[in-house]
Protein backbone atom coordinates (compact mmCIF):
# COMPACT_ATOMS: atom_id res chain seq x y z
CA UNK A 1 0.00 0.00 0.00
CA UNK A 2 1.18 3.52 -0.83
CA UNK A 3 2.51 5.41 2.21
CA UNK A 4 1.57 9.08 2.48
CA UNK A 5 3.29 11.41 4.96
CA UNK A 6 1.33 14.14 6.76
CA UNK A 7 1.06 17.13 6.67
CA UNK A 8 0.16 16.54 3.02
CA UNK A 9 2.43 17.80 0.27
CA UNK A 10 0.72 19.29 -2.78
CA UNK A 11 2.66 16.99 -5.12
CA UNK A 12 1.38 13.95 -3.18
CA UNK A 13 -2.21 15.22 -3.31
CA UNK A 14 -1.98 15.68 -7.08
CA UNK A 15 -0.99 12.02 -7.50
CA UNK A 16 -3.74 10.48 -5.35
CA UNK A 17 -6.59 8.83 -7.24
CA UNK A 18 -10.02 7.89 -5.92
CA UNK A 19 -10.21 4.20 -5.07
CA UNK A 20 -6.59 3.60 -4.12
CA UNK A 21 -5.76 2.43 -0.62
CA UNK A 22 -3.12 4.31 1.34
CA UNK A 23 -1.41 4.31 4.74
CA UNK A 24 -1.26 7.76 6.35
CA UNK A 25 1.45 8.69 8.87
CA UNK A 26 2.20 12.01 10.54
CA UNK A 27 0.17 14.70 12.27
CA UNK A 28 -3.55 15.46 12.00
CA UNK A 29 -6.15 17.47 13.90
CA UNK A 30 -9.41 15.97 15.13
CA UNK A 31 -12.69 17.84 14.86
CA UNK A 32 -16.34 16.89 14.58
CA UNK A 33 -19.80 18.47 14.94
CA UNK A 34 -19.37 20.85 17.90
CA UNK A 35 -15.78 21.86 17.04
CA UNK A 36 -16.83 22.74 13.48
CA UNK A 37 -19.73 24.81 14.72
CA UNK A 38 -17.45 26.63 17.13
CA UNK A 39 -14.74 27.27 14.51
CA UNK A 40 -17.31 28.83 12.20
CA UNK A 41 -18.86 30.90 15.00
CA UNK A 42 -15.38 32.27 15.83
CA UNK A 43 -14.78 33.11 12.16
CA UNK A 44 -18.19 34.85 12.00
CA UNK A 45 -17.18 37.04 14.93
CA UNK A 46 -13.81 37.78 13.35
CA UNK A 47 -11.93 36.02 16.16
CA UNK A 48 -8.57 34.31 15.61
CA UNK A 49 -8.65 30.49 15.73
CA UNK A 50 -6.54 28.81 18.43
CA UNK A 51 -4.82 26.77 15.67
CA UNK A 52 -4.01 27.23 12.00
CA UNK A 53 -5.76 25.21 9.31
CA UNK A 54 -3.09 25.94 6.69
CA UNK A 55 -1.97 22.66 5.11
CA UNK A 56 -3.70 20.62 7.82
CA UNK A 57 -5.68 17.41 7.66
CA UNK A 58 -8.78 17.10 9.85
CA UNK A 59 -9.96 13.73 11.10
CA UNK A 60 -13.70 13.63 11.78
CA UNK A 61 -13.53 11.69 15.02
CA UNK A 62 -14.34 11.77 18.71
CA UNK A 63 -12.16 9.26 20.56
CA UNK A 64 -12.92 7.12 23.56
CA UNK A 65 -10.87 8.14 26.62
CA UNK A 66 -7.31 6.76 26.53
CA UNK A 67 -6.79 3.75 28.78
CA UNK A 68 -3.65 3.70 30.89
CA UNK A 69 -0.50 3.23 28.80
CA UNK A 70 -2.12 4.28 25.52
CA UNK A 71 -2.09 7.60 23.66
CA UNK A 72 -5.72 7.22 22.63
CA UNK A 73 -8.77 5.04 23.09
CA UNK A 74 -10.83 3.63 20.23
CA UNK A 75 -11.05 6.23 17.50
CA UNK A 76 -12.70 5.44 14.19
CA UNK A 77 -14.16 7.99 11.78
CA UNK A 78 -17.59 9.56 12.14
CA UNK A 79 -20.05 10.35 9.31
CA UNK A 80 -18.50 13.19 7.28
CA UNK A 81 -21.77 14.46 5.79
CA UNK A 82 -22.61 16.22 9.05
CA UNK A 83 -19.56 18.44 8.51
CA UNK A 84 -20.53 19.27 4.90
CA UNK A 85 -22.04 22.66 5.70
CA UNK A 86 -18.74 23.75 7.31
CA UNK A 87 -16.09 22.05 5.16
CA UNK A 88 -15.91 24.45 2.15
CA UNK A 89 -15.18 27.36 4.47
CA UNK A 90 -12.33 25.43 6.12
CA UNK A 91 -10.94 24.35 2.75
CA UNK A 92 -10.87 28.01 1.65
CA UNK A 93 -8.74 28.70 4.75
CA UNK A 94 -6.08 26.25 3.60
CA UNK A 95 -7.30 22.88 4.91
CA UNK A 96 -5.82 20.25 2.57
CA UNK A 97 -7.12 16.92 3.80
CA UNK A 98 -10.16 15.42 5.48
CA UNK A 99 -10.51 11.92 6.90
CA UNK A 100 -13.98 10.57 7.65
CA UNK A 101 -16.53 8.12 6.36
CA UNK A 102 -19.26 8.30 3.77
CA UNK A 103 -20.20 10.48 0.82
CA UNK A 104 -19.99 14.30 0.68
CA UNK A 105 -22.28 16.98 -0.73
CA UNK A 106 -21.84 18.49 -4.20
CA UNK A 107 -20.61 21.71 -2.56
CA UNK A 108 -17.84 19.85 -0.72
CA UNK A 109 -16.83 17.92 -3.86
CA UNK A 110 -16.57 21.20 -5.79
CA UNK A 111 -14.59 22.84 -3.00
CA UNK A 112 -12.16 19.89 -2.87
CA UNK A 113 -11.47 20.33 -6.59
CA UNK A 114 -11.23 24.13 -6.38
CA UNK A 115 -8.76 23.97 -3.47
CA UNK A 116 -6.79 20.98 -4.86
CA UNK A 117 -7.46 19.05 -1.62
CA UNK A 118 -8.34 15.41 -0.86
CA UNK A 119 -10.89 13.42 1.14
CA UNK A 120 -9.87 10.07 2.61
CA UNK A 121 -12.36 7.46 3.82
CA UNK A 122 -11.26 5.56 6.89
CA UNK A 123 -13.20 2.37 7.65
CA UNK A 124 -16.09 3.15 9.96
CA UNK A 125 -16.44 0.88 12.95
CA UNK A 126 -12.73 0.05 13.09
CA UNK A 127 -12.19 2.14 16.23
CA UNK A 128 -9.73 -0.13 18.03
CA UNK A 129 -7.48 -0.42 14.99
CA UNK A 130 -7.34 3.34 14.38
CA UNK A 131 -7.04 4.17 18.09
CA UNK A 132 -4.04 1.86 18.26
CA UNK A 133 -2.43 3.69 15.33
CA UNK A 134 -2.45 6.98 17.30
CA UNK A 135 0.99 7.27 18.83
CA UNK A 136 0.69 10.68 20.47
CA UNK A 137 -2.27 12.86 21.37
CA UNK A 138 -2.30 16.47 22.51
CA UNK A 139 -5.28 18.67 23.36
CA UNK A 140 -5.26 21.72 21.10
CA UNK A 141 -8.56 23.53 21.72
CA UNK A 142 -12.07 23.47 23.19
CA UNK A 143 -11.50 21.14 26.20
CA UNK A 144 -15.09 21.72 27.34
CA UNK A 145 -16.25 19.70 24.33
CA UNK A 146 -14.76 16.52 25.88
CA UNK A 147 -14.52 13.84 23.15
CA UNK A 148 -15.49 16.52 20.60
CA UNK A 149 -12.49 18.73 21.49
CA UNK A 150 -9.72 19.38 18.94
CA UNK A 151 -6.69 17.13 19.43
CA UNK A 152 -3.45 16.90 17.52
CA UNK A 153 -2.64 13.26 16.82
CA UNK A 154 0.52 11.67 15.62
CA UNK A 155 -0.61 8.66 13.62
CA UNK A 156 1.24 5.72 12.09
CA UNK A 157 -0.01 3.66 9.16
CA UNK A 158 -3.67 4.72 9.17
CA UNK A 159 -5.36 2.54 6.52
CA UNK A 160 -7.62 4.67 4.29
CA UNK A 161 -9.09 4.77 0.80
CA UNK A 162 -8.79 7.89 -1.33
CA UNK A 163 -12.51 8.71 -1.59
CA UNK A 164 -12.53 12.06 -3.43
CA UNK A 165 -9.39 13.24 -5.22
CA UNK A 166 -8.41 16.75 -6.34
CA UNK A 167 -9.55 16.10 -9.93
CA UNK A 168 -13.10 15.22 -8.89
CA UNK A 169 -12.62 11.45 -8.87
CA UNK A 170 -15.16 10.03 -6.39
CA UNK A 171 -15.42 6.47 -5.12
CA UNK A 172 -19.08 6.96 -4.17
CA UNK A 173 -20.11 7.88 -7.72
CA UNK A 174 -20.29 4.77 -9.82
CA UNK B 1 -43.18 -14.05 44.34
CA UNK B 2 -39.41 -13.82 43.87
CA UNK B 3 -37.42 -10.99 45.43
CA UNK B 4 -34.65 -9.49 43.27
CA UNK B 5 -32.37 -6.83 44.68
CA UNK B 6 -31.32 -3.94 42.43
CA UNK B 7 -27.67 -4.66 43.32
CA UNK B 8 -28.01 -7.80 41.24
CA UNK B 9 -29.59 -5.88 38.36
CA UNK B 10 -26.88 -3.23 38.55
CA UNK B 11 -24.12 -5.85 38.46
CA UNK B 12 -25.74 -7.54 35.47
CA UNK B 13 -26.14 -4.31 33.47
CA UNK B 14 -22.54 -3.27 34.26
CA UNK B 15 -21.27 -6.57 32.86
CA UNK B 16 -23.55 -6.38 29.79
CA UNK B 17 -22.20 -2.91 28.97
CA UNK B 18 -18.62 -4.14 29.21
CA UNK B 19 -19.14 -7.22 27.09
CA UNK B 20 -21.26 -5.51 24.46
CA UNK B 21 -18.91 -2.60 23.76
CA UNK B 22 -15.82 -4.82 23.48
CA UNK B 23 -17.21 -7.48 21.10
CA UNK B 24 -19.22 -7.97 17.96
CA UNK B 25 -21.91 -10.61 18.35
CA UNK B 26 -20.75 -14.04 17.00
CA UNK B 27 -23.60 -13.97 14.44
CA UNK B 28 -22.42 -10.58 13.20
CA UNK B 29 -18.80 -11.72 12.89
CA UNK B 30 -19.92 -14.79 10.93
CA UNK B 31 -21.99 -12.61 8.58
CA UNK B 32 -19.06 -10.22 7.99
CA UNK B 33 -16.70 -13.12 7.26
CA UNK B 34 -19.20 -14.49 4.75
CA UNK B 35 -19.52 -11.03 3.17
CA UNK B 36 -15.75 -10.72 2.85
CA UNK B 37 -15.56 -14.11 1.12
CA UNK B 38 -18.06 -12.86 -1.47
CA UNK B 39 -16.08 -9.80 -2.51
CA UNK B 40 -13.43 -9.62 -5.18
CA UNK B 41 -9.90 -9.75 -3.76
CA UNK B 42 -8.19 -6.38 -3.87
CA UNK B 43 -11.50 -4.47 -4.13
CA UNK B 44 -12.26 -1.53 -1.85
CA UNK B 45 -15.14 -3.51 -0.28
CA UNK B 46 -12.80 -6.42 0.54
CA UNK B 47 -10.35 -3.90 2.06
CA UNK B 48 -13.15 -2.46 4.23
CA UNK B 49 -14.43 -5.85 5.42
CA UNK B 50 -10.92 -7.10 6.09
CA UNK B 51 -10.18 -3.95 8.14
CA UNK B 52 -13.39 -4.41 10.12
CA UNK B 53 -12.56 -8.04 10.95
CA UNK B 54 -8.96 -7.19 11.85
CA UNK B 55 -10.38 -4.45 14.06
CA UNK B 56 -12.50 -6.97 15.99
CA UNK B 57 -9.34 -8.98 16.70
CA UNK B 58 -7.46 -5.86 17.82
CA UNK B 59 -10.36 -4.87 20.08
CA UNK B 60 -10.35 -8.28 21.77
CA UNK B 61 -6.58 -8.35 22.09
CA UNK B 62 -6.20 -4.80 23.41
CA UNK B 63 -9.42 -4.73 25.44
CA UNK B 64 -10.63 -1.71 23.46
CA UNK B 65 -14.17 -0.94 22.27
CA UNK B 66 -14.71 -2.23 18.71
CA UNK B 67 -16.13 1.17 17.77
CA UNK B 68 -15.47 4.50 19.49
CA UNK B 69 -19.20 5.21 19.29
CA UNK B 70 -20.10 3.20 22.37
CA UNK B 71 -23.56 4.51 21.78
CA UNK B 72 -26.74 5.51 23.48
CA UNK B 73 -27.17 2.91 26.23
CA UNK B 74 -30.41 1.14 25.28
CA UNK B 75 -31.62 -1.29 27.96
CA UNK B 76 -34.62 -3.57 27.55
CA UNK B 77 -35.88 -5.06 30.82
CA UNK B 78 -38.52 -7.77 30.59
CA UNK B 79 -39.75 -8.04 34.15
CA UNK B 80 -41.67 -11.10 35.29
CA UNK B 81 -44.85 -10.02 37.07
CA UNK B 82 -44.11 -12.44 39.92
CA UNK B 83 -40.94 -10.59 40.90
CA UNK B 84 -40.58 -7.93 43.55
CA UNK B 85 -37.70 -5.48 43.06
CA UNK B 86 -35.98 -4.35 46.25
CA UNK B 87 -33.26 -1.75 46.84
CA UNK B 88 -33.05 1.45 44.86
CA UNK B 89 -35.29 2.75 42.10
CA UNK B 90 -34.81 0.51 39.03
CA UNK B 91 -34.00 3.48 36.76
CA UNK B 92 -31.28 4.63 39.15
CA UNK B 93 -29.78 1.13 39.29
CA UNK B 94 -29.55 0.99 35.49
CA UNK B 95 -28.11 4.51 35.19
CA UNK B 96 -25.59 3.83 37.97
CA UNK B 97 -24.42 0.70 36.15
CA UNK B 98 -24.08 2.60 32.86
CA UNK B 99 -22.26 5.51 34.51
CA UNK B 100 -19.73 3.23 36.26
CA UNK B 101 -19.13 0.95 33.27
CA UNK B 102 -18.56 3.79 30.78
CA UNK B 103 -16.08 5.39 33.18
CA UNK B 104 -14.28 2.22 34.30
CA UNK B 105 -13.77 0.80 30.79
CA UNK B 106 -12.90 4.08 29.00
CA UNK B 107 -16.02 4.05 26.82
CA UNK B 108 -17.00 7.31 25.14
CA UNK B 109 -19.66 9.46 26.78
CA UNK B 110 -21.91 10.53 23.92
CA UNK B 111 -25.09 11.88 25.51
CA UNK B 112 -25.84 15.60 25.45
CA UNK B 113 -28.64 18.15 25.82
CA UNK B 114 -30.36 18.39 22.43
CA UNK B 115 -30.38 22.20 22.46
CA UNK B 116 -27.25 23.36 24.30
CA UNK B 117 -25.29 20.25 23.17
CA UNK B 118 -23.65 20.14 26.62
CA UNK B 119 -22.51 16.58 27.33
CA UNK B 120 -23.91 14.85 30.45
CA UNK B 121 -20.32 13.52 30.80
CA UNK B 122 -21.30 10.06 32.05
CA UNK B 123 -23.38 8.62 29.18
CA UNK B 124 -26.60 8.73 31.18
CA UNK B 125 -29.51 8.65 31.00
CA UNK B 126 -29.89 5.19 29.51
CA UNK B 127 -32.94 4.54 27.32
CA UNK B 128 -34.66 2.04 29.61
CA UNK B 129 -37.66 0.17 28.19
CA UNK B 130 -39.54 -1.98 30.70
CA UNK B 131 -42.07 -4.61 29.80
CA UNK B 132 -44.10 -6.72 32.22
CA UNK B 133 -44.04 -10.37 31.20
CA UNK B 134 -45.28 -13.62 32.82
CA UNK B 135 -42.98 -15.44 35.26
CA UNK B 136 -40.58 -14.56 38.06
CA UNK B 137 -37.42 -13.67 36.17
CA UNK B 138 -35.92 -10.50 34.72
CA UNK B 139 -34.46 -10.61 31.24
CA UNK B 140 -32.04 -7.80 30.40
CA UNK B 141 -30.85 -6.83 26.92
CA UNK B 142 -28.22 -4.17 26.31
CA UNK B 143 -27.69 -2.52 22.93
CA UNK B 144 -25.12 0.30 22.65
CA UNK B 145 -26.69 2.21 19.77
CA UNK B 146 -24.37 4.25 17.56
CA UNK B 147 -25.87 7.34 15.99
CA UNK B 148 -24.21 7.37 12.56
CA UNK B 149 -26.71 4.62 11.80
CA UNK B 150 -29.52 5.82 14.11
CA UNK B 151 -29.55 9.09 12.13
CA UNK B 152 -30.39 7.18 8.95
CA UNK B 153 -33.53 5.55 10.41
CA UNK B 154 -37.03 6.47 9.22
CA UNK B 155 -40.69 6.08 10.14
CA UNK B 156 -43.41 5.75 7.51
CA UNK B 157 -47.14 6.05 8.16
CA UNK B 158 -48.33 4.14 5.09
CA UNK B 159 -51.93 3.72 4.05
CA UNK B 160 -53.25 0.14 4.24
CA UNK B 161 -53.52 0.14 0.42
CA UNK B 162 -49.70 0.20 0.19
CA UNK B 163 -49.62 -3.35 1.59
CA UNK B 164 -46.60 -5.66 1.64
CA UNK B 165 -45.01 -4.07 -1.43
CA UNK B 166 -45.24 -0.66 0.27
CA UNK B 167 -43.49 -2.06 3.34
CA UNK B 168 -40.67 -3.51 1.26
CA UNK B 169 -40.28 -0.29 -0.77
CA UNK B 170 -40.02 1.75 2.44
CA UNK B 171 -37.31 -0.50 3.88
CA UNK B 172 -35.27 -0.51 0.67
CA UNK B 173 -35.71 3.25 0.21
CA UNK B 174 -34.40 3.89 3.75
CA UNK B 175 -31.22 1.92 3.06
CA UNK B 176 -30.80 3.53 -0.39
CA UNK B 177 -31.12 7.06 1.02
CA UNK B 178 -28.68 6.22 3.83
CA UNK B 179 -26.07 5.26 1.23
CA UNK B 180 -22.55 5.14 2.60
CA UNK B 181 -23.33 7.13 5.75
CA UNK B 182 -24.41 4.50 8.33
CA UNK B 183 -21.34 2.22 7.98
CA UNK B 184 -22.72 -0.50 5.70
CA UNK B 185 -23.09 -3.44 5.56
CA UNK B 186 -25.98 -2.53 7.82
CA UNK B 187 -28.34 -4.59 9.94
CA UNK B 188 -31.92 -3.45 9.39
CA UNK B 189 -34.55 -3.57 12.14
CA UNK B 190 -38.12 -3.14 10.91
CA UNK B 191 -41.28 -2.54 12.91
CA UNK B 192 -44.56 -3.25 11.15
CA UNK B 193 -47.86 -2.17 12.69
CA UNK B 194 -48.71 -0.85 16.14
CA UNK B 195 -48.89 2.91 16.65
CA UNK B 196 -46.46 5.72 15.75
CA UNK B 197 -44.47 5.08 18.94
CA UNK B 198 -44.76 1.29 19.40
CA UNK B 199 -43.80 0.74 15.75
CA UNK B 200 -40.46 2.50 16.30
CA UNK B 201 -39.87 0.39 19.40
CA UNK B 202 -40.58 -2.81 17.45
CA UNK B 203 -37.87 -1.79 14.97
CA UNK B 204 -35.40 -1.30 17.83
CA UNK B 205 -36.41 -4.65 19.35
CA UNK B 206 -35.87 -6.34 15.99
CA UNK B 207 -32.20 -5.28 16.22
CA UNK B 208 -31.77 -7.31 19.42
CA UNK B 209 -32.40 -10.49 17.43
CA UNK B 210 -29.37 -12.39 16.11
CA UNK B 211 -28.18 -11.44 12.63
CA UNK B 212 -29.46 -14.19 10.33
CA UNK B 213 -32.44 -15.15 12.50
CA UNK B 214 -35.95 -15.17 11.04
CA UNK B 215 -39.35 -14.13 12.29
CA UNK B 216 -41.36 -17.25 13.20
CA UNK B 217 -44.28 -16.03 11.05
CA UNK B 218 -43.62 -17.26 7.52
CA UNK B 219 -45.21 -14.24 5.80
CA UNK B 220 -43.03 -11.92 7.89
CA UNK B 221 -39.90 -14.01 7.24
CA UNK B 222 -40.70 -13.73 3.52
CA UNK B 223 -40.66 -9.92 3.82
CA UNK B 224 -37.27 -10.14 5.58
CA UNK B 225 -35.84 -12.26 2.76
CA UNK B 226 -37.22 -10.07 -0.02
CA UNK B 227 -35.98 -6.86 1.64
CA UNK B 228 -32.50 -8.33 2.08
CA UNK B 229 -32.27 -9.45 -1.55
CA UNK B 230 -33.43 -6.03 -2.83
CA UNK B 231 -31.07 -4.15 -0.50
CA UNK B 232 -28.08 -6.21 -1.59
CA UNK B 233 -29.00 -5.51 -5.22
CA UNK B 234 -28.49 -1.77 -4.53
CA UNK B 235 -24.72 -2.19 -4.85
CA UNK B 236 -23.84 0.27 -2.06
CA UNK B 237 -21.53 -2.33 -0.50
CA UNK B 238 -19.25 -2.19 2.53
CA UNK B 239 -18.61 1.44 3.55
CA UNK B 240 -20.35 2.54 0.34
CA UNK B 241 -17.37 1.35 -1.72
CA UNK B 242 -19.61 -0.83 -3.90
CA UNK B 243 -20.01 -4.59 -3.67
CA UNK B 244 -22.39 -7.42 -3.00
CA UNK B 245 -23.20 -6.94 0.69
CA UNK B 246 -25.03 -3.76 1.65
CA UNK B 247 -26.88 -5.44 4.55
CA UNK B 248 -26.00 -8.48 6.65
CA UNK B 249 -29.61 -9.01 7.63
CA UNK B 250 -33.17 -7.70 7.92
CA UNK B 251 -35.25 -8.43 11.03
CA UNK B 252 -38.95 -7.61 11.14
CA UNK B 253 -41.16 -7.49 14.20
CA UNK B 254 -44.90 -7.17 13.81
CA UNK B 255 -47.91 -6.05 15.88
CA UNK B 256 -51.59 -5.43 15.18
CA UNK B 257 -52.36 -1.93 13.96
CA UNK B 258 -55.41 0.30 13.33
CA UNK B 259 -57.76 -0.35 10.39
CA UNK B 260 -56.79 3.05 8.95
CA UNK B 261 -53.02 2.65 9.05
CA UNK B 262 -49.85 0.73 8.25
CA UNK B 263 -46.93 2.13 10.26
CA UNK B 264 -43.46 0.97 9.18
CA UNK B 265 -40.36 1.91 11.17
CA UNK B 266 -36.87 1.22 9.84
CA UNK B 267 -34.08 1.34 12.41
CA UNK B 268 -30.62 1.13 10.89
CA UNK B 269 -27.75 -0.55 12.75
CA UNK B 270 -24.16 -0.31 11.47
CA UNK B 271 -22.06 -3.43 10.85
CA UNK B 272 -20.81 -3.22 14.46
CA UNK B 273 -23.72 -5.23 15.88
CA UNK B 274 -23.16 -5.26 19.62
CA UNK B 275 -25.85 -6.73 21.82
CA UNK B 276 -25.69 -8.71 25.05
CA UNK B 277 -28.36 -10.45 27.11
CA UNK B 278 -28.68 -11.80 30.65
CA UNK B 279 -31.38 -13.36 32.77
CA UNK B 280 -31.79 -12.96 36.51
Amino acid sequence: MKKIPLPLKQEDIEELAAGESVLLSGTILTGRDCAHRRICEMLDKGEALPFSLQGETIYYAGPCPAPEGKACGSCGPTTSARMDSFAPRLLDLGLKGMIGKGERSEEVCASIAKNRAVYFAAVGGAGALYGNAVKKSELVAFPDLLSEAVYRFEIEDFPCIVAIDCRGGNIYKR
Amino acid sequence: MRIIHTDEIERAVYELVRRACLHLTPACTAALEKAKGGEEQGSAAAFALDTVLRNADTAALENMPVCQDTGYAVVLAEIGQDTHIEGKFLGDAVNDAVRRAYEDFCFRKSICDPLTRVNTADNTPAALHTEIVPGDRIKLTFLPKGFGSENMSRLYMLTPAKGVSGIIESVVETVRLAGSKPCPPVYVGVGIGGTFDTCAFLAKKALTRDVGSHNPREDVAAIERECLAKINALGIGAQGFGGKTTAVGVSCEIAPTHIAGLPVAVNIQCHCVRCEKAEI
